[in-house]
């Protein structure tokens, strides 16, 4: 973890309540998978929000405005500089998605997926995502997925884009995969875990309160002891996820 | 050169900052981040006699300049701190530190503290006596006067260390625990444990957190913190450890003032990891500003 100041590059919507930061500053720490802590002026706590994507000194977040905090995130201006812990959580494992990974996100679960495509396209793998929203107007980033070379599945609960329904809808079409990651609410990680023929990885949201492993507000069981969905995750191995 | 030492039951402080249990685990969380031998102590995260995996989440809400937990005290248990937590501490920490410990019972907290006991790194024991997040437990202590005394004299019978009785301030009295743990022989004690709280989601029109309420701490409490340190202090000769929403070595100074020897930092460690370290940095500064020299000189000074 380090403790770090970073500078909004830009901060635009390209969804309803869904926008997108582009940050600089020092991103040597982060890793795919982990998310950073940002403080707000006008909210005590810290926003935890997941990486998106990261080129030298550019960090990229997705954040919906949601509530007190993140609704003045989305005010905030070009140029504003913002104190950030980074290099938070334990972030996905790559190695373990063989050949033709499987990624499934669901709202703003879908931005972690997103690095996490772009890395294992760049290790020669064939990547398929199945990105999941309520309706047309929530979707965002079905481009960017296609332009790092992934095959893109889309579903909406109303059926305004793509398959009508949740992701596990979109998941009936796709048959050939080695290994899956998803992030998204709990009700579809839960889906997605009893849909699913291989093993894969989740990440988990809870309400944190210092978001590094002090605080143990964020404890859940697992098959392999207590953890902190902060510091131990945010992503836990199917086989040791207790629903 | 201002002087920040204090001295705490005969142990001496280079500074009177403390972490607070529950904002800094076992320290080595934090000793990755900065050298955590700058504190004066830090207070470990509360210990029970069995092991606890505590209340269901949502464990945290937000509030204005603050916030509510209900962890209720999760925690590997008495035995496996002895064995995996303390020799971790023991790697990042080299000064005497302070033991907090729970329980549910008098014989639960004399246990817990007589296996603790031969840990030579423990300098002081927390007693708690006054956590708000477990049903009939914790609390029911620290809310009465008679439980309070035969707490302490329980602690008291199986260590020769100092015992701090950690008091709450959801009573209507404070000033009479403090007495009643005074009278039963505890070495100080430290005060104001968290204030019972919750808050209510608008969307789902239901309590934020799973236990409903919760232990709300942060700078919104730190005017009720200092109000009981003030009052204890003229009601006990006893040492008081002064803590409740101190974020600014201000806040230090204004604690001691009321009456505090050392000064517990909490919620502030879960906002800003570096918290305590800037303020033992910050003081030198403050402590110039208002022409002190000694912190030692200024304990109970509002009086």
């Amino acid at each position: 973890m380090k403790q770090l100041k970073f500078k909004i590059l830009s901060n635009v919507q390209i969804a309803d309540k869904v926008y997108k930061m582009t940050l600089s500053g020092d991103t040597t720490d982060i890793k795919c998978g982990q998310f950073v802590n940002i403080q707000i002026d006008g909210a005590y706590l810290r926003r935890p929000i997941s990486v998106c994507d990261l080129e030298q000194g550019v960090l990229t977040i997705i954040y919906k405005a949601v509530g007190k905090g993140t609704e003045i995130m989305a005010n905030l201006d070009k140029g504003t500089v913002l104190d950030v812990l980074t290099g938070l959580g334990n972030g996905y494992d790559i190695a373990q998605s063989g050949d033709k990974p499987l990624l499934i996100g669901g709202g703003v679960g879908v931005p972690p997926m997103y690095l996490l495509a772009k890395e294992l396209v760049n290790e020669g793998k064939k990547v398929t995502v199945i990105l999941g929203f309520n309706t047309k107007t929530d979707a965002f980033y079905m481009e960017e997925f296609e332009n790092l070379g992934a095959k893109v599945f889309v579903s909406t609960v109303d059926g305004t884009l793509g398959v009508k329904g949740f992701v596990t809808d979109a998941l009936k079409e796709i048959a050939d995969y080695t290994y899956f990651y998803t992030c998204g609410p709990e009700p579809m990680l839960k889906a997605v875990y009893n849909a699913t023929a291989t093993s894969g990885q989740f990440s988990f949201e809870e309400r944190m309160g210092c978001g590094f492993g002090a605080c143990m507000g964020c404890s859940c069981k697992t098959k392999y002891g207590n953890k902190r969905i902060c510091k131990d995750g945010p992503v836990l191995v199917k086989e040791e996820i207790i629903w | 050169m201002v002087d920040t030492k204090v001295t705490l039951s005969g142990i001496e402080l280079d500074n009177p900052i403390i972490p607070a249990s529950g904002t800094f685990g076992f320290g080595y969380e934090f000793a990755e981040l900065y050298d955590i031998n700058v504190l004066g102590t830090f207070s470990f995260k509360g210990t029970t006699k069995d092991a606890r995996f505590g209340n269901p989440t949502p464990r945290i809400a937000e509030c204005e300049s603050g916030l509510i937990n209900s962890v209720g005290l999760q925690n590997p248990g008495v035995e496996k701190v002895k064995a995996q937590e303390l020799p971790k501490l023991k790697k990042c920490f080299s000064k005497p530190v302070m033991a907090n410990v729970s329980g549910f019972s008098v014989e639960d907290y004399a246990y817990t503290c007589q296996m603790l006991n031969d840990e030579e790194q423990i300098g002081w024991f927390e007693v708690n006596i006054s956590c708000p997040n477990v049903h009939g437990g914790g609390l029911a202590f620290g809310t009465s006067a008679k439980n309070a005394e035969l707490v302490t004299k329980a602690v008291k019978a199986v260590t020769n260390k100092p015992v701090y009785i950690k008091l709450s301030p959801n009573v209507t009295d404070i000033t009479e625990i403090a007495k009643a743990c005074e009278a039963a022989g505890a070495d100080g004690i430290s005060l104001i444990n968290t204030l019972l709280g919750m808050r209510i989601d608008l969307k789902t029109k239901k309590p934020v957190v799973a236990n409903k309420m919760g232990g709300f701490s942060g700078p919104a409490i730190f005017p009720v913190a200092l109000r009981m340190v003030y009052q204890c202090y003229e009601a006990v000769k006893i040492p008081i450890i002064g803590m409740g929403g101190v974020s600014t070595a201000e806040d230090v100074v204004e604690m001691m003032l009321a009456g505090a020897t050392a000064v517990e930092v909490g919620a502030a460690n879960l906002v800003n990891p570096f918290a305590s370290k800037e303020i033992i940095e910050d003081l030198p500064r403050v402590m110039e500003k208002y022409k002190i020299s000694s912190l030692k000189d200024i304990i109970g000074g509002a009086h």
